[in-house]
């Protein structure tokens, strides 16, 4: 432990940091499904006198139709009201087509609190599928809201919803002679950016430790690439990896004590290893002369997915942890698949193909090997699931700047996420948070 | 939006104090790798040139330990996902390493790029096999080891913009930097 060096400077960036970053992502939707689950939200009761603290429905609402996956009735076509589940008329919601309604409270609470009341209601038959209280303070009203879109969709859908979720990537700007890399961390709709760290030298590869609290990077800054993790509270910065040649895509273990790492050492043979974090201890994992690199964690935490062009071009392989494991080649079609990520379910892994000349987002089964691209630029890359499976988010292309890019698992959605000024690539999406 | 400015620059001081630019602590960093100048070598070199210079094949008429020699090219270029050198390179290497072994002071760090296709922590290998094969091409004609370091930074450095193969080919490289 007494060899990694702490920088204190960082932590005064991290006072520095509250104002948010320079150009706030915008969010549009360029596809969604053909059919949408028709629901209202209506705007929350509000009993603390003056104008209400926070517009719970219009979040919730908002988080919603960004999924690609509901279509939400219009305030000004609500005929009606309610704060309470009891005084919904399912006749007149029928009528105005939705099939499902969410009506709630935003209520003051002792000590500065508060708490959101909501309830759902499936119109068909009057039926309450949700009623749910959840208390927050005042500052974190915006992330109770996303949770409260979380549950709603995770009711209606089946699946988790992860509006309440972080992104990670890196904004460039600047011509080349002065360029500015920056960190930047926002939540999963893009607003409230903050930059994580900054520096003229190359950002890259970010990657989120399992309980979202911290985030391993590459940087130049030193001039030579060394990986740092950076733990997001409190901004505290340690070097883990400035071994000779490169250090570069980290991948946190499940477990959150190791990180896999792509290193090419004094013999400069990229490889792959583990790196222990408490203890610095380095274990080789693939010894090759060709190129292995950009490994991913299994969600069991007992093999790795990496490229490799061991065939004579980069393709995926499977290596298990075990003693006297030996790596399974995984891709077959084509002549590029690189920079694996594993579905949260284990099912699915996200790549970077080579599609008929552009290089694009695919997801490969692997049980029975089937390839779906998934994306349609020339190129697309950095794919990261979310956490609940259910979408891609990826770096592309738009009049030749970089920007991200969401893609539902099934191709359907698409959303495009870019910048007001500058570059932004290499997402990372955040494990759940709660 | 106007924050900006006055936050970077007051957070890229405060990084300039606290992250001292020689990563010197970490095991396994061997000090020729991680020392990015090198005053001693500039002095050394400049007690030599005279008498060195005519020892060079491909030369030119001057040389020093800081410098490539005179016109002689200092980007090696490759083939699309290729870390080969082409043979229409191996003059270039064999005049730079006879440099090199003339001038035992020079330290050169070998940078290595790629264009922009594909995947970017991918071609950060790339890179980096790049500048090792014109590393080893270099002490195979008489370079010493200590002499050489090597950085790969993938596709983040294009030398030309664009996405076409004009520019694909022309960041497809490892550029030969004197003075490391």
């Amino acid at each position: 432990m007494q060899m990694i060096r702490r920088s204190i400077a960082v932590l005064l960036l991290a006072i520095l940091q509250s104002p948010p970053a320079a150009a706030e992502l915008t969010v549009q939707i360029l596809r969604g499904m053909a059919e949408t689950v028709p629901i209202a939200i209506v705007p929350f009761g509000w009993g603390g006198g003056s104008a209400a603290a926070w517009d719970v429905a219009a979040t919730v609402q908002a988080d919603l139709e960004r999924s690609g996956r509901f279509r939400a009735l219009p305030r000004s076509q609500m005929i009606e009201f309610p704060h309470q589940a009891d005084a919904v008329d399912a006749t007149d919601w029928r009528m105005l087509k939705v099939d499902y309604v969410v009506v709630g409270q935003l209520a003051r609470m002792p000590e500065g609190r508060f708490e959101l009341r909501y309830e759902l209601i499936q119109v068909a038959t009057g039926e309450r599928l949700l009623g749910t209280a959840l208390p927050a303070d005042q500052g974190a009203l915006l992330p109770a809201s996303h949770r409260v879109a979380d549950a709603i969709y995770e009711r209606i859908l089946g699946v988790r919803g992860a509006f309440a979720t972080r992104i990670a990537y890196v904004a460039v700007e600047g011509p080349p002679t002065a360029r500015s890399y920056r960190l930047i961390v926002a939540d999963a709709d893009g607003a409230n950016e903050r930059i994580v760290f900054n520096s003229p030298e190359p950002i890259m590869s970010p990657a989120w430790s399992r309980d979202g609290r911290s985030l391993a990077y590459v940087s130049f800054h030193s001039g030579l690439p060394a990986i740092y993790v950076q733990t997001l509270k409190t901004g505290e910065q340690v070097r883990v990896s400035a071994r000779s040649g490169i250090n570069s895509a980290p991948a946190w273990s499940p477990d959150g004590d190791q990180l896999a790492v792509a290193l090419s050492r004094r013999d400069g043979n990229v490889d792959i290893y583990l790196l222990t974090l408490t203890t610095q201890e380095l274990r080789r994992l693939t010894d090759d002369p060709s190129i292995d690199t950009e490994p991913a964690w299994s969600p069991d935490g007992r093999s790795l997915y990496f490229t490799s062009d061991r065939s004579g071009a980069p393709q995926v392989y499977h290596l298990g942890l075990s003693a006297g494991d030996r790596p399974q080649r995984i891709t077959f079609e084509g002549t590029y698949n690189a920079r694996p990520r594993v579905s949260p379910d284990g099912r699915e892994l996200a790549v970077v193909t080579l599609d008929r000349g552009a290089y694009r987002i695919a997801a490969v089964n692997l049980e029975h090997g089937v390839v779906r691209i998934l994306s349609n630029g020339q190129l697309d890359e950095s794919p990261s699931f979310a956490p609940n499976g259910a979408d891609i988010i990826y770096a592309t292309r738009e009049g030749g700047r970089g920007v991200l890019a969401l893609v539902s698992i099934d191709g359907r959605i698409q959303q495009r996420l870019a910048a007001s000024a500058g570059e932004v690539r290499e997402p990372a999406w955040s494990p759940f948070v709660y | 939006m106007r924050l900006m400015p006055i936050l970077m620059i007051a957070a890229g001081s405060l990084l300039l104090v606290g992250c001292p630019k020689k990563p010197t602590t970490v095991p396994e960093s061997p000090p020729q790798t991680v020392a990015p100048q090198d005053a001693g070598a500039a002095g050394a070199g400049n007690q030599g040139q005279v008498g060195e210079a005519r020892n060079l094949p491909d030369a030119g008429a001057g040389g020093s330990a800081t410098s490539a020699p005179a016109g002689l090219a200092t980007v090696i270029y490759f083939d699309f996902d290729r870390s080969e050198i082409r043979p229409e390179y191996a003059s270039v290497i064999r005049a730079h390493a006879k440099h090199m072994a003339a001038f035992g002071a020079a330290r050169v760090r070998l940078e290595g790029h790629t264009d922009e296709r594909g995947s970017r922590e991918y071609n950060i290998a790339l890179g980096e096999r790049r500048s090792q094969a014109v590393r080893r091409a270099l002490m195979l004609e008489g370079a010493a080891d200590g002499q050489l370091t090597t950085v790969s930074y993938g596709e983040e450095r294009a030398t030309v913009e664009g996405s076409d193969e004009a520019a694909y080919e022309k960041n497809r490289r490892v550029e030969i930097v004197y003075g490391h």
